[in-house]
């Protein structure tokens, strides 16, 4: 008798047991999802309060308006035409360089201390703090070559941040690709150039893009090394057109002009004392927001469909 | 025979032609991943060059001991302690705060949360690595900081306390994202001895799957660091300009990007010892960050390479 009850207490001990492991395993789920809900409610509400904050400044006036000394007519001007400058400049540099860069390291070089040595390299670049670029910038392009505190400068420096960003999509997307898509191409002939421009870009496309939205979205809301470089806080006139009615009907003057962008008129804004100013901040705010997030959704929700869409 | 006919077949000389051009396309390829090189050793040079000038009027022992920084001052002082010490302290908070929610955010993805749920979640993780850091400059300032005020009233406007708790937030998407592909790459059969063994889910994740992925969490923790040290917007906006040197997280501070950006906000005189200065203070943050970040890569491979 005695057996079976100390059989039944052993086997009400395991159960016992079972039930408190897993009562942890239910309590530390809740916990993971507290902390993941908290976490986003709270970004939630710091997003929505310069949304609000901001909402009653975000009119037409406010992007066709240059900054001013009073904030009620203070606009963002020169700060979205400069953002949108630089990041032309930024685009037609990072893009061409980090693809080939990307295909380079992939597609052509030979395993060895030469792609190595790059490699490593691309890999800290993406770790240098942002600040770093634009003290490198600041030697280098504004007093070395002389290229001044320019619109050319601002769009070159964050070429470099937006590098490594490129190469290493690209990197990935090229390497997704199965080698017999390159074996078909050869066998009909094609050279090395050929497969890769024609048949490796064309899968990889979908990947790169979506490096290169990123990227963007990054240069859009760099601050340290705009400012680093001596973007001005304080603009209010507008770079030479870069679009002219007499032929050849644009111009590059622009390049070298002064500018300041959106991330730093924000910054400004934020530093005055007075409260009115706070609010253009929020607005400035919540346009880089609303801009960058757009941008990077548009890159994950291309990287997600990219990987259920293609089955080689 | 092509040898001894001057004239070559014109398919061949298409062929010639060809491999000339496929020759130069590579190597207009290489250049561009030459590139990479160049900006590393470009950032080395200028950072040596620019500050050269400066260390012949800053003894390094000065530099590197003297608790006091005072570049505006009558009587000049370069020491790049305070500095240091405000940039540590900011990330110590930082790391406070993003470790544990970090850490706990990834196991929860990796061992917990059902397909869906980790599908809906991620990208959203993603979003926030995106965020510009001005704008949790502006959260830190005008909302943290204010609402920390309220529960202790001493606290100054500019402090490191605010900021340190805000970079927390913007490091743990990335902390999470990084602890739980490591986590996720822990192969399935380890889980499946675990479980087969009765483990529980919490069992096998903080016994078997965590031991496994140390090196990847350990990353993790170490490149956030990284990121850390060179955060800028939001030490220059919410922690002060001024060189404090405290470990004192209620007080104001100003870190080596705030400093430098304090510079470049004033009128820069090129060739002066206020121009050669930010390059010094670049020195020691490149450093920091570039060791700090070669560790973590070393760690992370490790990992990698034992499966």
């Amino acid at each position: 008798m005695s057996k079976v009850t100390g059989h039944e207490d052993n086997l009400n001990a395991i159960r016992a047991l079972i039930k408190k492991h897993k009562k942890n395993d239910r309590i530390f789920s809740y916990i993971g999802l507290f902390i993941i809900g908290s976490l986003a409610i709270a970004l939630l509400i710091l997003f929505l309060d310069l949304v609000i904050d901001g909402y009653p400044k975000i009119n037409l006036e406010f992007f066709s308006n240059f900054p001013s000394r009073k904030p009620e007519g203070a606009g963002i001007l020169s700060a979205w035409v400069g953002s949108a400058l630089v990041l032309i400049v930024t685009f037609f540099v990072a893009v061409p360089m980090g693809v080939a860069s990307g295909i380079y390291l992939e597609e052509y070089a030979k395993k060895g201390w030469f792609a190595d040595l790059i490699e490593i390299n691309v890999a800290n670049l993406a770790g240098v703090p942002s600040i770093i670029y634009g003290l490198l910038a600041l030697g280098l392009f504004v007093y070395e070559f002389g290229l001044g505190q320019s619109i050319l400068t601002a769009g070159l420096t964050l070429s470099l941040l937006m590098l490594p960003i490129v190469i290493v999509s690209t990197r990935e997307a090229i390497r997704a690709i199965p080698v017999h898509i390159r074996e078909a191409a050869y066998a009909v002939g094609a050279t090395k150039w050929q497969v890769t421009l024609h048949h490796v870009l064309q899968y990889a496309m979908g990947g790169v893009l979506t490096g290169i939205i990123i990227g963007m979205a990054r240069a859009i809301g760099e601050t340290a090394p705009v400012i680093t470089i001596g973007a001005l806080t304080f603009i209010a006139f507008l770079p030479p057109s870069p679009v002219t009615d007499v032929a050849p009907f644009f111009n590059f003057a622009w390049l070298e002009a002064g500018f300041t962008v959106l991330p730093i008129q924000m910054f400004n804004w934020i530093s005055r004392p007075e409260h009115a100013f706070h609010i253009n901040a929020a607005a400035t705010g919540a346009v880089i927001i609303i801009l960058t997030l757009l941008m990077n959704g548009i890159a994950i929700k291309l990287r997600y469909s990219i990987r259920k869409k293609i089955k080689w | 025979m092509a040898k001894n006919n001057p004239k070559i077949s014109p398919a061949l000389a298409k062929n010639i032609r060809r491999n000339f051009v496929e020759r130069l396309i590579e190597i207009a390829l290489m250049l561009s991943g030459i590139v990479a090189i160049l900006i590393t050793f470009g950032i080395v040079f200028i950072l040596v060059t620019e500050s050269f000038p400066f260390f012949e009027a800053v003894s390094l022992k000065e530099f590197l001991t003297s608790t006091v920084w005072t570049p505006n001052f009558e009587r000049k002082n370069y020491g790049i302690l305070p500095l240091v010490s405000g940039t540590l302290t900011i990330t110590g908070i930082a790391l406070l705060v993003a470790v544990p929610l970090g850490t706990i955010t990834a196991v929860y993805l990796s061992e917990f949360a059902s397909h869906k749920i980790r599908e809906t979640i991620k990208p959203v993780l993603e979003l926030l690595v995106g965020v510009p850091t001005v704008v949790f400059g502006y959260f830190a300032l005008l909302l943290v900081t204010p609402l920390l005020q309220k529960i202790y009233p001493d606290l100054p406007t500019f402090n490191m306390l605010g900021p340190g708790i805000v970079m927390g937030i913007m490091i743990v998407p990335y902390i999470a994202s990084v602890a739980e592909d490591a986590m996720r790459a822990v192969p399935m059969a380890m889980r499946e001895g675990a479980y087969a063994m009765g483990a529980t889910r919490f069992q096998t994740a903080v016994s078997v799957v965590m031991p496994a992925a140390t090196s990847g969490i350990v990353a993790a923790y170490i490149l956030a660091v990284s990121r850390g040290i060179g955060e800028t917007m939001i030490v220059a906006i919410a922690a002060g300009q001024q060189p404090n040197f405290t470990f004192n997280p209620v007080e104001s501070a100003a870190t080596i990007t705030a400093y430098i950006v304090s510079v470049a906000l004033g009128d820069l005189e090129h060739g002066g010892i206020g121009y050669q200065s930010i390059f010094a203070a670049g020195i020691v943050l490149f450093i920091m960050t570039l060791s700090l970040n070669i560790l973590g890569q070393w760690t992370r491979k490790k990992f990698t390479e034992r499966y």
